[in-house]
């Protein structure tokens, strides 16, 4: 038996490309460690990057296309599969576009819930950005440990909503479910739970020497770099810049309820993985109060109310479930342009709406906070050496499926 | 918001500018030829960096629309602010010019309204699609006369 086996001389995927003296070019991705798809091209010098192109559109579903064919209803269940873990929070902005054009506000209940909600999505999508950033960096409990935690997240939003992710929880007008019973003991346990835990993660990951070794002075963006950039949500943050849209622009019941916004001067990649555990503490205090404030009400705008048949009061009376009438799905909504935004997990998601007085929109434009920050690829990384990319891809917490749209 | 249409008003007035008041936004809509001097001008009042480029197709008008939402990291008077910079250009001739250069968190933005709505941005340091492939760029996906075929539930 021959022990000789052929190797094919170019593989593909592997042939490096040499473009100009010492100079070569290396495809990162489509398939890496991360979440979802999305390939970086660099061009090395050694192992120095002195060139980085970002090529995007692995998970592409042309929402803004399909947005056009839908009615206005039918919109939330769609933009939510960009980020099913955050589907409140990425979704919001278009809710309150359409509410804009309807000249409608939520009642006071509803917009408590939204941001119970919210911060549940916030939590539960932090945890999923430190454990990709755990196995970017080799960092296998990192890994487990807020995976886990996640589910705890995940159960309590199954709890207030019926489903585990991708909720369509906020719709043109309110809420769909009320408060259930006990679900305040539930989330007491649950932020009690995720306080103990944030203290080993520190202890376990961010004390970790090797861990700070391979993100201190990694990845810099100064204050002016990164408003130049237009980078969002915790990254900029962490580069000195007191931006979250919550305190900016204060939505829903944010301007009711006291939290800090964490900033960190240094702008690298260590303080962009810090700012995201006091973020979780902060969200945990902001479930709490909403728990404590929240006022007594409808959770679905009045107007609501005087088209429902009576069978449908009478589920919502006993039940607390609002069951959407069939009068829903041919929302008409006047014409006009809105735009709105929000501070979703990763950062500010902004919406546009436009309605030509139809039951479907004219043209939905949504940017989300991944795909503007994907700038960083091209002109942070360049610079590094190729083992610090995954430091600044996970730091970053990058999400294609977000980012594609 | 009106001490900002004003100050708009005054800044921008030479350009001929359209201001007004929106839902979430102020909008100054200009000639497409004035475009960059108006961008110029929005960066020395302290809008650094714009969070959306996108474009409107009005077939029945024969135009496009492009939209720039301009807004301030660094300004915190002007960070609760949205303006809304946009102006119409033919549709049989899809040209304006490229404002990357003047805010550089434009650059993926343009691409992306490039490839979906096939809009030229002169001047763009690295004009060629983002998300799609060069063969669905082609079709320029968000144009109003490409038409989605949907397959129903019970065909």
């Amino acid at each position: 038996m021959s022990t000789t086996t052929t190797i094919p001389k170019k593989l593909p995927g592997m042939d490096l490309k040499k473009i100009g003296k010492d100079l070569y070019e290396v495809f990162i991705g489509p398939q890496h460690p991360g979440s979802g798809h999305m390939r970086i091209i660099i061009r090395v010098d050694g192992d120095v990057i002195v060139e980085a192109d970002p090529d995007l559109g692995y998970v592409h579903r042309t929402m803004e296309k399909l947005a056009e064919g839908r009615e206005f209803i039918k919109i939330v269940p769609l933009m939510e599969r960009m980020a099913i873990l955050d589907a409140c929070n990425i979704t919001l902005p278009y809710v309150e576009a359409v509410e804009k054009l309807m000249d409608i506000e939520p009642p006071p209940r509803a917009k408590y819930l939204r941001v119970l909600l919210c911060e549940i999505n916030r939590v539960a999508s932090h945890l999923y950005g430190m454990g990709i950033f755990g196995v970017f960096l080799g960092h296998s409990t990192m890994y487990m440990w807020p995976f886990g935690d996640r589910e705890v997240f995940v159960e309590l939003a199954e709890k207030l909503t019926g489903a585990r992710l991708t909720h369509t929880y906020a719709i043109p007008g309110g809420v769909r479910r009320d408060l259930p019973q006990g679900f305040k003991e539930d989330a007491e346990k649950a932020v009690r739970y995720m306080f103990k835990r944030l203290e080993e993660y520190r202890k376990i990951f961010l004390d970790n020497p090797v861990i700070q070794k391979r993100l201190i002075d990694v990845g810099i963006i100064s204050k002016n770099l990164a408003a130049k950039l237009g980078i969002v949500g915790p990254n900029v943050r962490a580069s000195g810049i007191k931006y979250d849209v919550r305190i900016i622009e204060p939505y829903e019941a944010y301007d009711e309820l006291d939290f800090e916004v964490p900033v960190y001067e240094e702008g690298d990649a260590f303080a962009r993985a810090w700012i995201r555990i006091i973020e979780i503490q902060q969200s945990l205090n902001i479930i709490r109060q909403v728990l404590e404030k929240m006022p007594e009400g409808d959770p679905m705008h009045e107007k609501f109310w005087a088209k429902a048949p009576p069978l449908y009061k009478k589920v919502f009376q006993e039940t607390k479930r609002v069951k959407l009438i069939p009068l829903f799905a041919n929302l008409k909504v006047p014409a006009g342009r809105a735009f709105a935004r929000a501070e979703a997990g990763r950062g500010e998601v902004v919406y546009m709406v436009e309605s030509q007085n139809a039951m479907k929109p004219y043209r939905v434009r949504v940017v989300s906070p991944s795909f503007r920050n994907a700038i960083v690829f091209k002109y942070i990384v360049p610079g590094h050496r190729i083992a610090d990319l995954p430091a600044i891809y996970g730091s970053i917490d990058y999400f294609p499926p977000e980012a594609d749209r | 918001m009106s001490e900002l249409v004003e100050a708009l008003k005054n800044k921008l007035g030479d350009l001929n500018p359209e201001v007004s008041e929106g839902k979430g936004f102020i909008s100054v809509s200009v000639d497409s030829s004035k475009l960059r001097e108006a961008a110029k001008r929005l960066l020395e009042m302290g809008f650094d960096h714009v969070k959306t480029v996108t474009a409107v197709d009005y077939m029945k008008e024969k135009q496009f629309e492009v939209i720039y939402h301009a807004s301030s990291y660094l300004n915190t008077d002007l960070a609760k602010y949205i303006v809304e910079l946009k102006t119409r250009i033919p549709r049989d001739n899809p040209e304006v010019d490229s404002l990357s250069d003047i805010w550089v968190s434009a650059e993926f933005l343009e691409r992306e309204t490039f490839e979906f709505f096939g809009i030229n941005f002169r001047g763009h340091p690295d004009l060629r699609p983002i998300l799609l492939l060069q063969e669905v760029a082609d079709k320029h996906p968000l144009r109003k006369d490409f038409i989605v075929k949907e397959e129903g539930i019970f065909k």
